[in-house]
């Protein structure tokens, strides 16, 4: 039993500086696994019987992503339409992810501010992640309010250092609120 | 036979052949026109053609032997509803219909019994070219069709036993051969008989596979022709020795071989022995027709030829229309059936040994069979003319039928054909293996591979392993040389095959393209690609990162792979192009590295220092 799952989707992760460093804020907690989707499948060939085992095993339910054109990276959808099945996932005897929570790990480019009806992207975060939100409601996964990343770019040092903190602390609460620790 | 005569007979078969299938009349036809020129009746070239028949009856027993080699026990098990229901019913329907119609016109009981089943029995040449030429062979119309054609093939072994009983004692004595056994008990005879068949079935499945083996490694194709005519004539000499038929010990002797690796190989070696033999014989049964009798009874011999003819497609058209084919389709296979066929000349020259037909009846047999397959391109033409009008029925949108699965021919089942091969084979396509190499094939035997032996660089080979109605042919031999002859030979031989080919560098693959292949892999190529993505991989390099590379790697060296084609011919300046291109495409695999981004991906990119604006609904991180 893994307490909590990791989904890590980033395909460059050699270019990735605000998610790799989150990333490696969990990398010493117990019970919680990184799974890497573009480490584990280079050839977008998912094995959707081995992601359900571990999806069956865990206790909730992380997925951390940079936002790319207002949702996550090709591979993110990909293995939403091969591993959340009907008869698993939804549907009638679909039940398996049903009651374990689904947190949203997000970083964006954008500052906060431009996530404003008034701002360059019109919508807000909450509004942009609502595909997520309607893919956990139908799964039956309790929808936790999203960690989000802001200004990506331009987030100093000391700022990425709390944002690192933050979420390894948002991560070890949904470890507890699971009875993982 | 003289030399003179074997000179006229190839001579009459060299030229009137070709004319016949020009004029669409069929190279059985081209043979009787021709015994006919050159017998008593015209030319006079050739005299008695007993001596000659002799020999070409050897063609009948090797024409048997590749029937029973074709029957599959498993095809013959997945057609056999429509193989013995429809075939079985056309087979006694006809036969019933012409004995009764003989049997009315005056001749005795046994001999229009006979006479029927011959007459039921239409020319495989004749039907398969006519669907093929159609395009028919893979509609239902062309399965239906092969059934029955199939079935017939079957009955002519029981037709032939069935001879000695009508002709009665005095006919036997005519017919049998001269048996080694005369003066034994009945059950020694007996016993040696069943000792005799049961040699072929045993002889069959146990001692020629290491015979075929020891024989392949020799390498060397005229033994293995040799092995293969001794097998046949051997087995006709054992069952004559015991008093059977030989053909039926041929046939027999086929059947045990059809599920062996070198059935192929097989058919491809008495295939030209059994084509001039069985023409000998068509040339023979020519010059043995009476012209005098076409002459002097025209009336008799048209109405027997329509009688015929007509009750054959009455018969045919309600068998195949109670198979719940369209009536277009019904139509069609029974006018293409409607002839009868060549068996019918070798069941009554047997029945004119045999004393059953008199010499008129054979005669005038002999002549409304060959007249009947003139009739069928005839038949055939005006079926065009008039089925063109009623296309428009079909309604409109329908979809084409599915085209049955796949058929490949792979060539070469080493390590590259057999990963090729399986992951078609493991996909439910119809693989037929051949393997020149005989220790790789017992190697191979116990995974439950359906492997042949044969050298795929023959023609003849790739024919009779199914070139000319499959879809694909997949090279995958190791020898360049082997593998650039295939690809020629298949191109040559069959235009519509496409060919996929295994390559072993750059400028085979160039040779392989030219000289007509459709898809060329360089072996090592992916093979290689994969090591230098695995090598970085251990290098630290992320998964996806790495795979990019390689997919980055192969498009430009397929770009420097097409620019270079044009280059072969010169070296020199071939080098220095080569060098150029590589040169660009070390330096785009550097820059990947670096800051700037030439995999493509700048759209992950997000917008860096110098780049403070980011695009809407972009960002990540930088």
């Amino acid at each position: 039993m893994t307490p909590v799952l990791v989904l890590f989707v980033h395909p460059a992760l050699r270019r990735s500086r605000v998610n790799r460093t989150l990333r490696a804020a969990l990398a010493d907690l117990d019970g919680v696994r990184v799974h890497d989707l573009y480490e584990t499948y280079p050839d977008f060939f998912i094995d959707a019987a081995a992601e359900q085992a571990l999806l069956s095993d865990c206790g909730a339910l992380v997925v951390q992503h940079p936002i790319y054109w207002y949702s996550g990276p090709a591979l993110l959808k990909e293995w939403f339409d091969l591993v959340l099945e009907r008869g698993f996932a939804y549907g009638p005897g679909g039940r398996a992810l049903a009651g374990k929570p689904w947190l949203s790990a997000v970083s964006a480019g954008g500052g906060a501010d431009s996530y404003q009806p008034e701002g360059l992207n019109h919508f807000t975060m909450d509004e942009i992640l609502r595909p997520f939100q309607a893919t956990a409601a139908l799964c039956g996964m309790p929808w936790q309010a999203p960690f989000v990343t802001h200004d990506a770019v331009g987030l100093g040092a000391p700022a990425l250092q709390q944002a690192a903190q933050a979420y390894r602390r948002r991560v070890e609460a949904l470890r507890g609120q699971v009875g993982g620790e | 036979m003289p030399l003179a005569d074997a000179v006229i007979y190839l001579a009459a078969a060299v030229l009137s052949v070709p004319i016949a299938r020009q004029l669409g009349l069929g190279s059985v036809l081209g043979y009787l026109i021709a015994g006919v020129v050159i017998g008593p009746g015209v030319l006079g070239l050739v005299g008695e053609a007993q001596s000659v028949r002799h020999v070409a009856e050897f063609g009948v027993v090797m024409m048997l032997f590749l029937v029973g080699l074709e029957l599959r026990p498993a095809r013959l098990w997945s057609l056999k509803g429509t193989v013995f229901g429809l075939g079985g019913a056309q087979v006694l329907g006809c036969a019933a219909a012409l004995g009764l119609g003989l049997l009315a016109w005056g001749v005795p009981w046994p001999a229009a019994v006979f006479g029927g089943l011959a007459g039921a029995m239409s020319s495989t040449a004749i039907v398969l070219q006519a669907l093929a030429e159609k395009g028919l062979l893979r509609t239902r119309a062309g399965e239906v069709s092969f059934s029955v054609l199939l079935f017939q093939d079957l009955a002519v072994i029981p037709i032939m036993a069935l001879l000695p009983l009508l002709a009665g004692g005095a006919g036997a004595e005519a017919s049998a051969h001269p048996s080694a056994l005369a003066g034994l008990p009945g059950w020694v005879q007996a016993l040696a008989t069943l000792a005799a068949v049961a040699a072929i079935g045993i002889g069959g499945r146990l001692l020629t596979r290491p015979a075929f083996r020891f024989i392949a490694r020799t390498r060397l194709r005229e033994i293995f022709t040799a092995f293969a005519l001794l097998l046949v004539l051997a087995t006709a000499l054992l069952m004559s020795a015991v008093g059977l038929s030989a053909a039926l010990g041929t046939f027999l002797a086929g059947v045990v071989l059809a599920d062996s690796e070198f059935r192929h190989e097989l058919e491809s070696d008495i295939e030209p022995f059994k084509g001039l033999l069985l023409g000998l014989f068509f040339l023979s049964v020519g010059a043995g027709i009476d012209l005098h009798l076409l002459t002097d009874q025209v009336a008799t011999v048209a109405a027997l030829v329509g009688a015929i003819v007509g009750i054959k497609i009455v018969v045919l058209g309600a068998v195949l229309r109670a198979m719940r084919l369209t009536g277009r389709d019904a139509l069609l296979s029974a006018l293409a059936l409607s002839q009868v066929g060549e068996f019918a000349f070798v069941l009554i020259g047997l029945a004119g040994q045999a004393g059953l037909f008199d010499a008129r009846l054979g005669g005038l047999m002999t002549l409304a069979v060959a007249l009947s397959m003139v009739t069928t391109p005839l038949l055939l033409l005006a079926f065009d003319h008039f089925a063109t009008d009623k296309e428009q029925e079909r309604p409109q949108g329908e979809l084409p039928s599915i085209p049955a699965g796949g058929r490949v021919i792979l060539a070469g089942f080493g390590r590259v054909g057999q990963i090729g091969g399986r992951l078609l084979m493991a996909r439910g396509v119809n693989v037929t293996v051949l393997e020149h190499d005989a220790d790789q094939l017992e190697s191979l035997r116990p995974f439950g591979f359906s492997l042949h032996y044969g050298d795929a660089r023959r023609a003849d080979l790739l024919a009779s392993a199914g070139a000319a109605e499959a879809d694909l042919l997949m090279v995958a031999t190791d020898d360049k040389e082997t593998t650039l002859t295939i690809v020629e030979t298949a191109r040559r031989h069959f235009p519509g095959l496409k060919i996929a080919a295994r390559a072993f560098d750059r400028v085979h693959a160039y040779a392989l393209e030219d000289a007509g292949a459709n898809l060329v892999v360089r072996e090592t190529f992916a093979g290689a690609l994969d090591l230098g993505v695995g090598a970085l991989r251990l290098l630290g390099v992320p998964a996806y990162e790495a795979r990019r590379a390689g997919h980055l790697f192969a498009r430009h060296d397929q770009e420097i792979y097409d620019s270079l084609r044009t280059m072969t011919g010169d070296s020199a300046s071939w080098g220095l192009a080569f060098r150029a291109k590589r040169e660009h495409l070390e330096r785009i695999l550097k820059q990947e590295a670096g800051e700037h981004d030439t995999l493509g991906d700048d759209g992950w990119e997000t917008a860096t220092a110098a780049q403070p604006c980011v695009p809407p609904g972009k960002g990540g991180d930088a």
